[in-house]
C-alpha cells in the first residue's frame, strides 16, 4: 500500500514538474522567439560581400545560409584563406584550402569602364550587384570606384568589352609597412 | 583619480618630477650637429611641395602650371577645418603638378607641386596681426590656419584645431625635449630664437588660457634651458622644467606623465586630462605667422651622421629635396656599403627611397649614418628574456605583441593593446636577439587598419546589395500588380464587350431573319413585270455563248494590261534594288555626308517609285474604268470584269507593297550601321550649325567609325562565343 502510494506520489510529482517546465518552455519559445538564424548573420559578417557568386550562390547571404546548413566553407575566392580561417573558427571545423573549382584568390581589383568605347547599353548596370555603375541608356557609363567590390560580374555582359578589371592602386594610406627597421647600435 | 592642479604645482615648486615606466639610454650623439649655428641653405633650383603634409585632408590646388608665384603665396585652399594650406617656399614658376616621391616610408608618389625658383625670393604681401590681443580669438586662429601651421614635432596635427579646445586647460606644455639621438634642430632653435618661441607661447596662452605653462627641456641641453629661462623671466606663469634625459621622454604621453603624473587614456587626447602640448618649433612658427605674417615655409633640419662631413642644422625651405641638403653638408658615401639616408631619428625614422624626397613640415632630421653606427639586421629567435617589457614606456607586453603580430593573430594583438604602442623603438633597441619589434607592430597595425577599412567597405556593399534586392523585389511586385490590374481591366472589358457582342450577334441574326422574311415576302409579292423581265434578261444573257466569248475577249485584254503594269512595277522595284546596293557600297567607303545626300536621293527615287506605282495604279484604274466602259458596251459580263479589275488592284497593291518594302530596306540599310545616330547625327546638325561644318563632319565621322567599330567588336564577340560553344559542343 505504502509502496504503491509512494510510487504514485513520485510519478505525480515528476509529472507535475514536467508539465510545469513544459508550459514554461513553451511560453518562452513563443515569447523569446528569435526570428532569423543568428549563425547566418555571423557568417554573413565574415564573408567579404563582393556578391560575386563565385561560390555558386547568388550572393554572400545565400552562401552564408548554405554554410549554416552544412555546405563547405572553402568556396569563397575573394575572401581567401583569412575568411576560411575565420569561418572555421566560427563553425568549429578544420580550415581547408580554397576549393580551386570556384576560382583562385586574386589581388583586389575594381572595374574600370573605358568611357570612349562605352555604347551606353546599360547591361553592366543591370549586372552590378551593388549599384556601383552610373549611367543611362545611350549615355556613357562609369564605375563608382569606392563602391565597386570587384566581383567581375559586369565584364561578361558588356557587348563591346570595354570594362577592365584593374588592380587597386597602392597608396601610402593603404600601404603595409614592409621596410627594414633601422636598429641603432651603441657605439662607445 | 588624476592629480589635482595644486598637488602638481606644489611638487613642481619643490623641483620634483614624476617618471614614466621603462625607457632606454641610447648614445645621444648630439654634439655632432649642435656645435654650429643654424646655417642657411641656398635656394634650390627645384622645390617639391607635397600637397598633403599633415594628418587630416588635403586642400584644393588653386594654382596652375606655368603660373608665377611669390614667396609665401598659398597654393591650396580648403573649407574643411582639418585642412591647412601649403605655400610657395620661394618665388618662381609652377613647373608641374604631378605625383612625386613622398616623405613617407613607402615612398609612394603623392600629389606634389613642383616649383622652379627664380632665385629672387620675392615675398608676397604679408598681413601681420601685431595687436593680436585685441583681435577676436577666431581671427587669430584663422591666421594660424592660413599660415599652414601643423604640429612640427612628428604627427603633424593641425595647430589651429589643437588650439581651440572645448575644455578648460590646466597646463600648456611646450615640448623641447628632443629625446631622439642625433637630432638637435629644436636644441639650436631654442638657443638662437628663445625670444620668438616665448612670443609664440604668449599667443598660445592668449588662445588657450591655461592656468600654467610648463616648458619641458631635457637636462642635456643646458644652453637651451638657459636661453628659455632668460626669455621667460618676466612671466611668472611660465616655468622651464628640466627633465632627466631618458628616451622617450619626448613622447607626448610620457612627458605629460613626467610633469603631471596624469595618464592620457587609451584612444584619448591630452586635452582629456586638461593638458595641451605644442612643440617649440610650432611656437616659433606661430610667432612668425602672427607678428610678421609669414606662413610656414621653412624649418630647421638637422643634417647629421658620420657619412656627412659638415653636419649641422639648416634652415631648409619646405619642399627642398634631400639631395640639396646632403650636398650642402658634403655627404660622402665612403662609410656606407649602399646609400642609406634616414629621414627622422634613428629610433623612429625611416629610410628614404630616393634622394629627391622633399623636406616636409614634420621633417626634423636627415641622418646619413656610416655602417658602423647602424647595426645590421641579424634577427634571432626570441628568447623570452622580457627585456622589452621592462623598457616599454607604455607598459605593454612587447613579447606577446610580437608573437601575435608575427602569427597574424591580429585580434589577440589588439587584445594586448597594440594600438597603445607609440612605436618608440625602445623594445627593439634593447632586444638581445635584434628583433625589429616595432617593424612587426607597424605591419600588424597597418594590416588591422586595412582590415577595418575592408570591413567598412563590405558593410557598405552589403547594405547596397540588400537595398538593391529590396528595390528589385519592389519593382517586380509593382510590375506584377500592374499586370494583374491590367488583366483584370481587360477581363472586365471583355465581359462587358462580350455582352454587347452577343447582343450584336443576336441583333445581326434578327436582322438576317428579318431580311429573309422580307425576301420571302417579296417573292410572295405579285410580280412586277419590268423587274421580272430585267432579271430574266440578265439570266438569259449570262447564259448565252455569245456573251461568254465577248467577256473572254474583254478579260484577255485586261490581262495583257495587268501584265504590263506588273512588268512596270517590277522594273521600278529592280531600279530601287540597284540603287540600294550602290548605297550600301557607298556606306562602306564611309563617306557619310555624301551618302546622306545619296540617301535623300534614294528617298526621292523611292518616292518616285511609289509615285510610279501610284501612277500605275491610277492607270490601272483608268484601264479598269475603260474596260468597264467597254464592258458597258457589251452589257453582260460585268461580273468577270469586276473580278479582273480586282486582280489588277491586287497586282498593283503587290507592286506598291514591293516598292514600299524596298524603300524600307533602303532605309534600314541606312539605319543598320547606326540605329542610334540616325537621330543623333541629325540633331547636332541642326543644333550646332554655327560650328564649322568640317569639324562637325569629322565628329560625326569619328562617332560613326567608333560605333561601327563597336558593332564590329560585338559581332566578333558573338562569333567568338558561337565558335567557343561549338568547340565545346564538339568534344562532348
Amino acid at each position: 500500500m505504502s509502496l504503491s502510494f509512494a510510487i504514485l506520489t513520485a510519478l505525480l510529482a515528476i509529472g507535475l514538474l514536467a508539465l510545469f517546465f513544459g508550459v514554461v518552455l513553451g511560453f518562452a519559445a513563443v515569447k523569446f522567439k528569435v526570428e532569423s538564424d543568428p549563425l547566418v548573420e555571423q557568417i554573413d559578417q565574415i564573408l567579404p560581400q563582393t556578391q560575386c557568386g563565385q561560390c555558386g550562390y547568388p550572393g554572400c547571404k545565400p552562401y552564408a545560409e548554405a554554410i549554416a546548413n552544412g555546405d563547405e566553407i572553402n568556396k569563397c575566392p575573394p575572401g581567401g584563406d583569412i575568411t576560411i580561417k575565420k569561418l572555421a573558427d566560427l563553425m568549429g571545423v578544420e580550415p581547408k584550402s580554397l576549393d580551386a573549382a570556384h576560382g583562385q584568390e586574386d589581388i583586389k581589383k575594381i572595374a574600370y569602364i573605358r568611357e570612349d568605347e562605352c555604347i551606353g547599353c546599360t547591361k553592366c548596370i543591370q549586372a552590378c550587384p551593388v549599384d556601383a555603375i552610373l549611367g543611362a541608356a545611350k549615355q556613357m557609363h562609369t564605375v563608382i570606384a569606392d563602391e565597386c567590390t570587384g566581383c567581375d560580374l559586369c565584364v561578361d555582359p558588356c557587348p563591346v568589352d570595354c570594362i577592365d578589371m584593374l588592380p587597386v592602386a597602392n597608396s601610402s594610406s593603404s600601404w603595409r609597412w614592409d621596410i627594414d627597421a633601422i636598429p641603432i647600435k651603441q657605439i662607445v | 583619480m588624476q592629480n589635482s592642479f595644486e598637488d602638481i604645482m606644489e611638487k613642481l615648486d619643490n623641483h620634483e618630477l614624476w617618471d614614466f615606466p621603462g625607457g632606454v639610454f641610447p648614445a645621444e650623439r648630439k654634439t655632432l650637429s649642435n656645435q654650429t649655428p643654424i646655417g642657411k641653405l641656398a635656394i634650390p633650383a627645384r622645390l617639391y611641395v607635397t600637397v598633403k603634409q599633415h594628418i587630416g585632408v588635403e586642400g584644393q590646388i588653386i594654382v596652375d602650371v606655368g603660373q608665377k608665384v611669390l614667396k609665401g603665396q598659398a597654393l591650396t585652399k580648403s573649407m574643411n577645418p582639418f585642412a591647412v594650406p601649403i605655400h610657395a617656399p620661394t618665388s618662381g614658376e609652377i613647373a608641374a603638378i604631378h605625383k612625386h616621391v613622398s616623405a613617407h616610408p613607402s615612398g609612394f608618389p603623392e600629389l606634389t607641386i613642383e616649383i622652379s625658383s627664380d632665385q629672387e625670393d620675392r615675398w608676397t604681401k604679408l598681413f601681420p596681426q601685431i595687436d593680436y590681443q585685441n583681435q577676436p580669438t577666431m581671427q587669430v586662429l584663422t591666421a594660424i590656419c592660413d599660415a599652414g601651421i601643423s604640429g612640427m614635432g612628428g604627427a603633424g596635427f593641425p595647430t589651429h584645431i589643437k588650439s581651440s579646445p572645448k575644455k578648460d586647460i590646466d597646463f600648456l606644455i611646450i615640448n623641447g625635449i628632443e629625446c631622439e639621438p642625433y637630432i638637435t634642430s629644436d636644441d639650436r632653435l631654442m638657443r638662437e630664437h628663445a625670444w620668438q618661441i616665448r612670443q609664440g607661447i604668449d599667443i598660445l596662452c592668449h588662445l588657450l588660457k591655461p592656468k600654467h605653462v610648463l616648458i619641458g627641456i631635457e637636462h642635456n641641453k643646458p644652453e637651451a634651458i638657459e636661453a628659455l629661462q632668460v626669455a621667460c623671466r618676466e612671466n611668472t606663469n611660465y616655468r622651464v622644467c628640466i627633465i632627466p634625459t631618458k628616451y622617450p621622454a619626448g613622447g607626448e604621453k610620457q612627458l605629460i606623465q613626467v610633469l603631471t603624473n596624469r595618464e592620457v587614456p587609451a584612444q584619448g587626447l591630452p586635452v582629456d586630462v586638461g593638458v595641451i602640448m605644442h612643440n617649440v618649433g610650432t611656437c616659433f612658427a606661430i610667432a612668425d605667422a602672427i607678428f610678421s605674417g609669414k606662413p610656414l615655409i621653412e624649418r630647421v633640419v638637422t643634417v647629421t651622421g658620420e657619412a656627412v662631413e659638415n653636419p649641422g642644422n639648416m634652415w631648409a625651405l619646405i619642399g627642398t629635396p634631400v639631395s640639396d641638403l646632403l650636398a650642402h653638408c658634403n655627404y660622402k658615401q665612403t662609410g656606407q656599403n649602399r646609400p642609406n639616408i634616414i629621414m627622422g631619428g634613428p629610433m623612429m625614422g625611416f629610410s628614404v627611397t630616393s634622394d629627391l624626397v622633399p623636406v616636409v613640415k614634420t621633417t626634423n632630421c636627415i641622418l646619413a649614418p656610416t655602417d658602423n653606427e647602424i647595426a645590421g639586421n641579424n634577427e634571432q629567435p626570441c628568447i623570452r628574456c622580457s627585456a622589452c617589457a621592462d623598457v616599454c614606456p607604455a607598459s605593454l607586453l612587447p613579447q606577446q605583441l610580437f608573437w601575435h603580430s608575427k602569427a597574424k593573430e591580429l585580434d589577440k594583438a589588439q587584445d594586448y593593446n597594440l594600438f597603445d604602442c607609440i612605436e618608440c623603438g625602445a623594445c627593439a633597441y634593447v632586444c638581445p636577439s635584434e628583433i625589429p619589434l616595432v617593424h612587426y607592430y607597424r605591419i600588424a597595425k597597418s594590416e588591422i587598419r586595412v582590415e577595418q577599412e575592408d570591413k567598412q567597405k563590405s558593410d557598405k556593399a552589403r547594405e547596397r546589395f540588400e537595398k538593391r534586392e529590396a528595390r528589385l523585389i519592389a519593382e517586380q511586385q509593382a510590375r506584377d500588380e500592374k499586370h494583374r490590374l491590367a488583366a483584370q481591366a481587360r477581363k472586365q472589358a471583355m465581359a462587358s464587350n462580350g455582352n454587347t457582342a452577343k447582343d450584336k450577334i443576336a441583333a445581326a441574326l434578327a436582322r438576317a431573319k428579318a431580311k429573309k422574311q422580307n425576301a420571302s415576302i417579296v417573292n410572295e409579292k405579285p410580280i412586277d413585270p419590268t423587274e421580272v423581265t430585267l432579271a430574266d434578261k440578265s439570266v438569259q444573257e449570262v447564259k448565252t455563248d455569245e456573251s461568254n466569248t465577248s467577256t473572254k475577249a474583254a478579260s484577255s485584254n485586261q490581262r495583257v494590261q495587268a501584265a504590263i503594269t506588273r512588268a512596270k512595277a517590277k522594273k521600278a522595284a529592280a531600279e530601287v534594288t540597284i540603287t540600294q546596293t550602290e548605297l550600301k557600297n557607298k556606306i562602306n567607303t564611309g563617306q557619310i555626308i555624301e551618302n546622306k545626300r545619296e540617301i535623300k536621293h534614294q528617298g526621292n527615287d523611292v518616292k518616285f517609285a511609289s509615285k510610279q506605282a501610284s501612277e500605275v495604279k491610277m492607270k490601272d484604274q483608268a484601264d479598269v474604268n475603260h474596260s468597264l466602259h467597254t464592258a458597258d458596251v457589251s452589257p453582260q459580263p460585268q461580273k468577270q470584269v469586276i473580278t479582273d479589275s480586282k486582280q489588277l488592284k491586287i497586282t498593283t497593291a503587290v507592286a506598291k507593297a514591293k516598292a514600299k518594302h524596298e524603300a524600307q530596306k533602303i532605309a534600314n540599310s541606312q539605319d543598320v550601321p547606326n540605329p542610334v545616330p540616325a537621330a543623333k547625327v541629325n540633331s547636332p546638325q541642326t543644333n550646332i550649325s554655327v560650328e564649322p561644318a568640317k569639324t562637325q563632319e569629322q565628329q560625326i565621322d569619328m562617332k560613326k567609325r567608333r560605333i561601327a567599330a563597336a558593332v564590329a567588336k560585338a559581332k566578333a564577340k558573338k562569333s567568338a562565343q558561337i565558335e567557343a560553344t561549338s568547340k565545346k559542343d564538339k568534344p562532348s
